[in-house]
């Protein structure tokens, strides 16, 4: 598989603080790749400067081979790299459906066009029955649908999704993991960051491990589960150890 | 449309006036009454629908205001062929302040102090330079008549600026129903999540700025047709920002009736004070500035926006009715 999205040695600092160090990852067309780690780790950095909300001191940042380091989100938007945010970010005065015609424009300049489309998008993610009530009105499970409904609107090739799942009950997790497969299988590209670990081990192909600004690891999700490190990472250190001398007891 | 429709029956009602009534005192309150709609409409372009609150509007009015006097002063053009040009002016002050406010990403209270700094310095200017009269002011010669756009009767004005009005609400309802007015109202919204799925707030935000000024700039030069007469105080002083904001805020800002009802209430409400209280000076103001406390205490998203919300929960409850 070609990557869609390639990273290339690329750093962010905050003053002293190294958010993001060094990364580089590949993200192949079609796939649906999660990017984990710890609180902090600089997740959410790594998407701000894979999608030009952040400058990268350095490192590159490629879009189907094309370079899009630093380049404004609006461009890259149109250039069908979409993201969505951690923190719901709905136009809150406007209706369900107006938020989503603000993404279904990017590609269809008529009102009802995108009116129509934003019908469609609703539907798709399960939003259909809310579709007039101001975005304000949403619970969070609603608000996280418009976030991703938003963002699908624009048509995009690849799509960033930063912890659609956090804050749901089980159930509502449950209810949102085939609307992410559903993603994919109409062929949109997806790197989602999660910490629904249930979700990940369920929905992506291939996951990269960020701890600390660094990656630390790369593979399948099973056998990201089972590395040291990333144990090490999430746990503390030394558990890793602790873990394999208790299960050797057992 | 809806809104088209509602416009034109706007139009027409207004139009009775000057058809039936040649009152003098009436004529007068109509076209006074239109004159701080415009205003008001013009604001909301910005501040309203786009979020961006302007607390130095009077910037686009005095130098619409001064253009249309310039342009006839020194250029000798017509009236008639000033207006346009002294829109082009105002729109083009605004996209210059506009680019540099916006590029700094300026926002919020930060763009307010902007453009009243900017008024002022307009201001400043005016009372200096010489093309602008100074502190004298500039004075239209009367020439009572319509191809000089100064009409015998007010009748005339009234017809003026019920167009100018009729326009600000078309550009308005074309604001609620077109791609550009979803791009604005959502980076007023939240520019990060507009920018994300593709809108460039920066051109967004000036093309904005840019048909308000215009809007605005229309009501100073009209405000010179009507007076004949311009000073820096009137074109640049914050006196005329205030009253666009009040009138939009108090009717219901990114409405289409809003700027309308705001500022036609204002206007009813100053003019009964004063006429009410005349042998008091100074009460009448008194007695403008509580009820105004009073709508922004009570109605904070307005006239037009509280009647919305009335109406969407009638919606509400007759829906609950029908299930």
């Amino acid at each position: 598989m070609t990557a869609l999205l390639e990273v290339v040695g690329l750093s962010k600092a905050f003053g002293g603080l190294r958010a993001v160090q060094d990364v580089s990852l590949q993200v192949p067309a079609g796939s649906l790749t999660a990017l984990i780690g710890p609180n902090g780790a600089g997740k959410t950095t790594l998407f701000a400067l894979m999608s030009g909300f952040l400058r990268p001191d350095q490192g590159r940042v490629l879009l189907a081979g094309q370079d899009i380091t630093g380049q404004a989100p609006h461009i890259n938007a149109a250039l069908g790299l979409t993201r969505t945010f951690q923190i719901v970010q709905p136009f809150a005065a406007q209706t369900v459906r107006e938020n989503i015609a603000v993404g279904a424009h990017l590609h269809l300049r008529q009102r009802h066009q995108a009116l129509a489309r934003a019908e469609e998008v609703a539907h798709q993610v399960g939003l259909d029955s809310q579709l007039d009530k101001p975005a304000s009105d949403l619970t969070v499970a609603g608000r996280k649908r418009l976030e991703m409904a938003r963002a699908l609107a624009t048509r995009p090739r690849l799509l960033l999704l930063d912890e659609v799942l956090a804050g749901l009950n089980p159930q509502e997790i449950n209810e949102m993991i085939p609307v992410v497969q559903g993603l994919v299988t109409q062929g949109v590209t997806v790197l989602m960051i999660e910490h629904v670990m249930q979700a990940v081990m369920h929905l992506a192909q291939q996951v990269w491990v960020l701890a600390q600004g660094q990656l630390i690891a790369h593979g399948t999700p099973t056998e990201v589960t089972q590395d040291e490190r990333v144990i090490e990472a999430y746990l503390g250190h030394g558990t890793a150890a602790r873990l394999k001398a208790q299960r050797g007891v057992a | 449309m809806k809104d088209l429709r509602a416009i034109a029956l706007f139009a027409l009602v207004v139009m009775l006036v000057p058809a039936l009534s040649a009152s003098g005192v009436m004529l007068n309150f109509v076209m006074t009454a239109l004159y701080a709609c415009l205003l008001a409409q013009a604001w909301n372009i910005l501040g309203g629908f786009g979020g961006q609150f302007s607390f130095g509007h009077a910037l686009f009015f005095g130098t619409g205001a001064y253009a249309q006097a310039i342009l006839q002063l020194d250029a000798h053009l017509n009236a008639w062929l000033a207006l346009p040009l002294a829109c082009a002016t105002g729109a083009l002050v605004g996209a210059g302040v506009g680019a540099i406010s916006f590029r700094y990403g300026l926002k919020g209270s930060y763009f307010a102090l902007v453009t009243l700094a900017f008024a002022e310095v307009f201001r400043i200017v005016a009372l200096s330079v010489p093309f602008t009269g100074a502190g004298v002011g500039l004075m239209l010669p009367l020439q009572s008549s319509g191809g000089a756009m100064q009409f015998e009767s007010r009748a005339g004005f009234v017809w003026l600026m019920l167009a100018l009005v009729t326009a600000g609400l078309l550009l308005t309802a074309w604001l609620r129903h077109s791609r550009f007015g979803a791009y604005l109202q959502a980076v007023r919204d939240n520019e990060d999540a507009a920018r994300a799925v593709g809108v460039n707030p920066l051109r967004v935000k000036l093309l904005a700025t840019v048909m308000s000024a215009a809007l605005m700039s229309a009501g100073g030069a009209m405000y010179v047709q009507i007076f004949q007469y311009i000073d820096p105080g009137i074109a640049y002083g914050p006196h005329t920002s205030v009253e666009a904001l009040v009138g939009a805020i108090v009717g219901g800002m990114g409405t289409l009736w809003g700027p309308v009802v705001g500022a036609l209430a204002l206007h009813i409400l100053a003019d009964l004070t004063r006429n009410l209280f005349g042998q008091l000076p100074g009460i009448n103001m008194v007695i403008y500035g509580s009820v105004l406390i009073l709508i922004v205490m009570f109605l904070p998203r307005g006239i037009a926006g509280s009647a919305l919300s009335v109406r969407t929960l009638w919606s509400r409850t007759s829906e609950r009715r029908d299930a």
